[in-house]
Parts: C-alpha cells; structure tokens; sequence
C-alpha cells in the first residue's frame, strides 16, 4: 500500500492559507487594511456574531490576511489553527491567559528569552499565576516541580543564552503523565528547523520578528494549537471544558472539540487584551515565510561557516553550539535537530568584558543591536549592554561569562562574515 | 444533551439552545470517524432561527457511547431511537458521507420521522477503496490521511478557509485520531456493505437535496446520478470548487442550500 502524497513543506510555505483573491484575481496575498467589514443584513451579522458563518466582524478579532498567515503557520507546524498577535509576548500572554488564572501554576525551562523570563517570574504573579523555574537538561525536574496547582510546561526548542535543546518528546511524557499540556517557544528554530507537535508539544508560539519573517521590519507573534491534547479527559481546564459566560455560555471543547483552545484564544484573549497584528504586519511576515525553508538553509550554512571559523581562532576561548561535539546537548541536537542547530549561537571572547566591548565597537558589516533572526548579521555583547549592571559573579549565576558574545547568523557571504569578525577579533586583543 | 438508548448514552449537540416544544426539528448526522463538532455552525444558526437542533454523535462516536453499529440500516436505528427519546416526532435528516446514508435509510424506513432530507457528499452504492479498508483493518494513520487529503479539493489542500485562522487538514487529522481503534473500520465496512441506498432510494417520499462537491474525488458529482434519479422529489446543489468535505470548504454555501431545504 503506498501512503498518500501531499504537499510538501516548500509548497505550504509559499501556498498555504492563500488562494488567489477571488475579487480581483491578485496573486499575491491582499493586504485588507481594514478595521471592519459590512454587513450583508441583520440577519448576516446576528449570524456573524454568534458563531454561525464564517466571515470576519472586526480586524481585532480576525482579519483576511492575518488568517492567511494563521493557516500557514498551522500548516507548517502541523497544527489546527492559529492566532497572529502584536509581539511573541502576546502570544505567549494570550495562550498563558487563555489557560490559566489566579492561583494556577507553570514550570518553566529556566533559560528563557528575558522577555518571556520577565513575564514569568516579575509580572504574571501579579495576577496570581506563579512560575517554577528548572533546569532545562533535568526531565526529573520538570516533574518534581509539577503541583496539583500546576497546568503549564513551558520551554524553549533551544534555550537563551545556552542553547540547550529541550528534549521535547521526555518533557511532554511527562507533562501528558500529569494530563498537562507542554507549551514551546520554537522562534530560533522555526518549523523548519524543528516541529515541536511532531514531538509531542500541544502549543507553539513564536516571536514572528525573527527567522518566520526574516527581515527584521516588524513586530509579530503567532500562537498555534496542536489539537492534540484532550482538555476534557485532563478536567484541569475549566475555561475550555465549562461554559463560557463571555460568548452565550459557549463550551469550546464541545463545539470545536480539536480546535477548542485556540478558539476560546480567539473568542476570549485577542478579543478582550486585544493585543492583534496588523494585516500590514501580516503580509510582510508572510513574504519573508515564503522563501523560510530557503532562508533557513542558507543561515544554518553561514553559521556552520562562522562556527568553524571560531573555534579554531586563537582569541576565543570557546564556541557553544549544539552541532559540536564538546556541547552538551550534541547527541539530542543529532536526533532532534538533524537540519541544524539554528542560526544564534554565542562564544567567549578572550580577555573578558574589555576584550568584548573592543571586539563589538569594531565591528563593522555585523550591526551591534538587540534582536535575532534578521537576514542580516546581528551581533550583541551582553556583559556591556543587557546585562551591563551586573558583576562577573551575578553574570555567572545567570550562565553568561563577561566575554560572551552572542551572534546571530545572517544571509551574506560567509567569506565576508569571517573577515569582518576577524579584524574585529584582531583589534580585541589590543589593550 | 445526554440520551439514554439501548445502543449506549448518545450525545447531540444541540446548537447552544435548549429544545422547545412546537418548533420544527433538524437532525444532523456525521460522516466516518467523526462526530457533531463538523455541524456546529449550521447547528448555531439553526437553533437561533427556532428550531431544535440534535447533531448526533452515532454509538461510540464523540462524545456517544456504547457499541459501533456495525451496518448502515443499524446506525439510522441508532438516530431514530435518538430522536425518540428526545421527543423529536420528526425531523430534517441531514446526513454527511456516511451520515447521509444513514439519513436516507431512515427517511426510506421511517417515514413518517422524516421532513425532509439533504443529502451532502452522497453516493450509493458508497465505494471504499481497498487501501483504505486495509489501513484501517490495521488501525494505521494511512487511513486518516486519505480520509483527509481525498476528502479536500486539491485547493483547498492549501487552505483559505472561509473561517479565519483554521487549518482544514490539520482539523480534519486531529478530529479522525479522536476515534477509538477500529472505528474508521466499522464505518467504512458499513458504507462499503450497504447495498439498498438505491431500493432506500425509491422509497423516500420526503422533499430531498442532495448537496455536492464539484471537485469530490470521493462520492464524485457523476457516481450520484443514480441515486438522485431513484428519488422522487429531488433537487441538487453543486458547490463549485469543493471537495468531499463541504462543511469545511463552503460552510457558507452549505448552509444557504440547507435553508432551502430544512
């Protein structure tokens, strides 16, 4: 028996959520800047209002060329649905809020983006959700910080700043063992790179600023829903399994069974904090996800390319990257990462916080800024910016040495990318 | 709601509203593996414009439970006892893939229950193709993704979906892989063995619709003609473009041709 054929992953990344526009045959997607669409009668709209046609009320709620990038997102993740949002904080924010409430509990992966560890650990206790941070590389841990108050996993494919790879399919044992959901934050690695479902994760959520996009102009976050975990059998959901006073007492499992989290995401969270993306947006993370597996290829050569450079470079002290044999993680990256590592990395500059703060006002085709995932270089030295208020000894607690310098591999010439961090390397090691 | 039938407590959606007495009733029933949550916008909009709505999940579908019935003619005795213990005399049957079989061996053997009768990627004799039987014998993935994938329009493989922010496929997957183990099987088994939809066919005396994918690679527009010939009071819709899974690809379109018919 042969297995069916679909379409593959290029395809949906060029395809998916998208036909040409039925009312003037462009073949690119439109943008419909928007805030509201007319109504066909009272009727249509009473319709509209009540979940009982499909069609679009207001550009907070859905908007056509943000439900564009919704689907492909979801199609590249292999996910049910999707929700576009302002930043990867609100997509965090909504799927979080969407879930739980005052006195529910997470237990996080400890190495986070700052962003998301902000929210976690200074903000959400301010509205009663507590957070447990662990060990990223410690599964037992993961469990042992599981509460009767718990109702969240949390962590990154590829951890901030020391790129440990979650192993996925243990965590969400046992978080599934818990009848819990796992949430990933997959922004360093894409769909491309990795998809967490496959893996065993329920809910992705992505910083759409990065690689998705690609050229660094926008602001953007995307929620997916796997439709994989089974909110009624768990019983720890009631915002999904009990009646919903916000929309005519809707039960979202009941009505949307697969789709039940991302719907009440929708009927609820983008509608209530409102925090949605702009189909302008949309549309330019949509032209950068067209050519994402093109991208994507060409970021982990490159970053191949700098790593090698680097680790043989005598004013480096060390590389930390998953594809090397010397990193921890090296054999799970292997079975989980096969396409590669991403394209973010950091190493240690000889001659610590000085050394590093010459080597990035050296740099010149590399932009010293704090983002990653631009088709251009980016590079930042966290000891003399982020995290310029701390010593060497508060630096270490929190996994970064003074002459880290973390990278983010762009699209140019690799050849150029080496000599421009050569000089700059050069110039480092004079006092 | 919650019915107590001898084939199991089976669950009905019923559009968000409570029944009430003296309204006219549309009864919804699902195609294989599947279960109410394919009819819950018709269902909303029908039960705001007064009228009961039941979209049944059939024995051991969904949210139902008991045994799987194992033939067409048993699962339309499942759906008729549904409808009696709900107090619904009678109804518009509307029947998806394998559920418009079960609807249109209810309406020819119980009569005087059926109002009316949509009929939406129908076909009969319903044919199953032999991969997709043994996929399911075995209880193997293989079975789901044909369901899926020949269950859309090439184009809407890709998507645009009139209901924002939704992967068909991807819904369509997940939903399939709710059913417990066997399931598809029977239900396949069911439609492939059910050999008087044309006999059923002649015997309907109710107002009928037969709603169709213009693209459907599984009950193909041209493999019906039999069937609507063998009914005496039909009318057919042919929505351009969609698939199998017209619920999904033209939920819009469905439900105007519905009106019509309900």
């Amino acid at each position: 028996m042969s297995k069916i054929k679909t379409f593959g992953f290029d395809t949906l990344s060029l395809h998916a959520g998208q036909r040409p526009d039925p009312a003037t045959g462009a073949r690119a997607t439109p943008i419909y800047q928007t805030a509201s669409y007319v109504f066909k009668s009272p009727d249509h709209a009473a319709s509209l209002f009540n979940a009982e046609r499909a069609g679009h009320v207001y550009s907070r709620i859905t908007n056509p060329t943000t439900a564009v990038l919704e689907e492909r997102i979801s199609a590249l993740e292999g996910g049910v649905g999707a929700i576009a949002t302002a930043s990867g904080q609100a997509a965090c924010h909504l799927a979080i809020a969407t879930l739980l409430g005052a006195g529910d509990h997470i237990v996080s992966s400890r190495s986070l983006y700052g962003g998301t560890h902000n929210l976690l650990e200074y903000t959400l206790p301010r509205f009663g959700i507590s957070t447990t941070f662990v060990d990223p590389r410690d599964t037992d841990a993961f469990a042992a910080a599981i509460t009767p108050k718990t109702r969240l996993l949390f962590g990154e494919t590829l951890g901030n700043p020391g790129l440990e790879v979650l192993n996925i399919p243990a965590i969400s044992e046992v978080a599934h063992a818990h009848d819990l959901p796992l949430m990933i934050d997959s922004t360093f690695t894409t769909p491309y790179l990795c998809q967490p479902f496959a893996l065993g994760a329920d809910i992705i959520f992505h910083s759409a600023t990065k690689f998705l996009s690609g050229h660094g102009v926008i602001i953007g976050g995307l929620v997916v829903d796997s439709g994989g975990f089974d909110w009624a059998a768990s019983g720890k959901f009631p915002t999904l399994t009990e009646p919903y006073a916000g929309f005519h007492n809707m039960n979202f499992v009941e009505e949307f069974g697969p789709a039940a989290f991302i719907t009440r995401a929708r009927k609820e969270g983008i509608r209530d904090f409102g925090a949605c993306m702009s189909p302008t947006t949309a549309f330019q993370v949509l032209q950068g996800m067209e050519t994402l597996p093109l991208r994507m290829q060409r970021h982990i050569t490159n970053t191949r390319a700098i790593v090698e450079f680097l680790a043989t470079h005598e004013a480096v002290e060390w590389v930390s990257y998953p594809e090397r044999p010397d990193h921890p993680d090296h054999e799970l990256a292997k079975k989980l990462l096969p396409k590669g590592c991403g394209a973010v990395f950091s190493f240690g500059i000889k001659g610590g916080r000085e050394a590093g703060q010459r080597f990035i006002s050296r740099v010149e085709l590399l932009s010293h800024l704090a983002n990653v995932g631009d088709a251009k270089s980016l590079v930042i030295h966290p000891a003399s910016t982020t995290h310029h208020r701390m010593d060497a000894k508060a630096l270490a607690a929190a996994g970064i040495s003074e002459g880290l310098i973390r990278l983010s591999v762009g699209l140019e010439d690799p050849d150029d990318l080496v000599e421009d961090l050569g000089q700059a390397l050069r110039a480092s090691q004079k006092s | 709601m919650e019915l107590e039938t001898r084939s199991g407590n089976l669950f009905g959606y019923s559009g968000a509203r409570a029944h009430q007495s003296g309204q006219d009733t549309v009864v919804f029933v699902h195609g294989t593996g599947m279960d109410h949550t394919v009819w819950v916008l018709p269902s909303r909009y029908f039960a705001r414009h007064g009228y009961n709505v039941l979209a049944l999940d059939l024995p051991a579908h969904g949210r139902s439970q008991g045994s799987p019935a194992t033939t067409i003619d048993a699962m339309a005795d499942a759906v008729i006892e549904a409808m009696a213990t709900a107090n619904i005399s009678s109804a518009a049957l509307v029947g998806h893939s394998m559920g418009s079989l079960v609807a249109l061996s209810a309406a020819a053997r119980y009569p005087d229950r059926a109002r009316s009768l949509a009929l939406i990627g129908s076909t009969a004799p319903m044919g199953v193709h032999p991969d997709m039987l043994r996929y399911a014998a075995d209880n193997d993935h293989g079975v789901i993704d044909m369901l899926t994938y020949w269950g859309y329009s090439k184009a809407a493989q890709l998507g645009g979906n009139e209901n924002p922010g939704l992967w068909m496929a991807g819904n369509t997957l997940r939903l399939l892989e709710r059913a417990p183990d066997n399931l598809i099987h029977i239900d396949l088994a069911a439609c492939k063995g059910y050999d008087t939809g044309l006999s059923h066919a002649q015997a309907v005396a109710c107002p009928t619709l037969f709603i169709l994918g213009e693209r459907d690679i599984m009950t193909p527009v041209r493999s019906a003609q039999k069937l609507i010939s063998a009914v005496a009071k039909t009318q057919v819709c042919v929505l351009e473009g969609s698939g199998h899974s017209l619920m999904m690809e033209r939920p819009d379109a469905l439900l105007d041709a519905l009106i019509s018919i309900v």
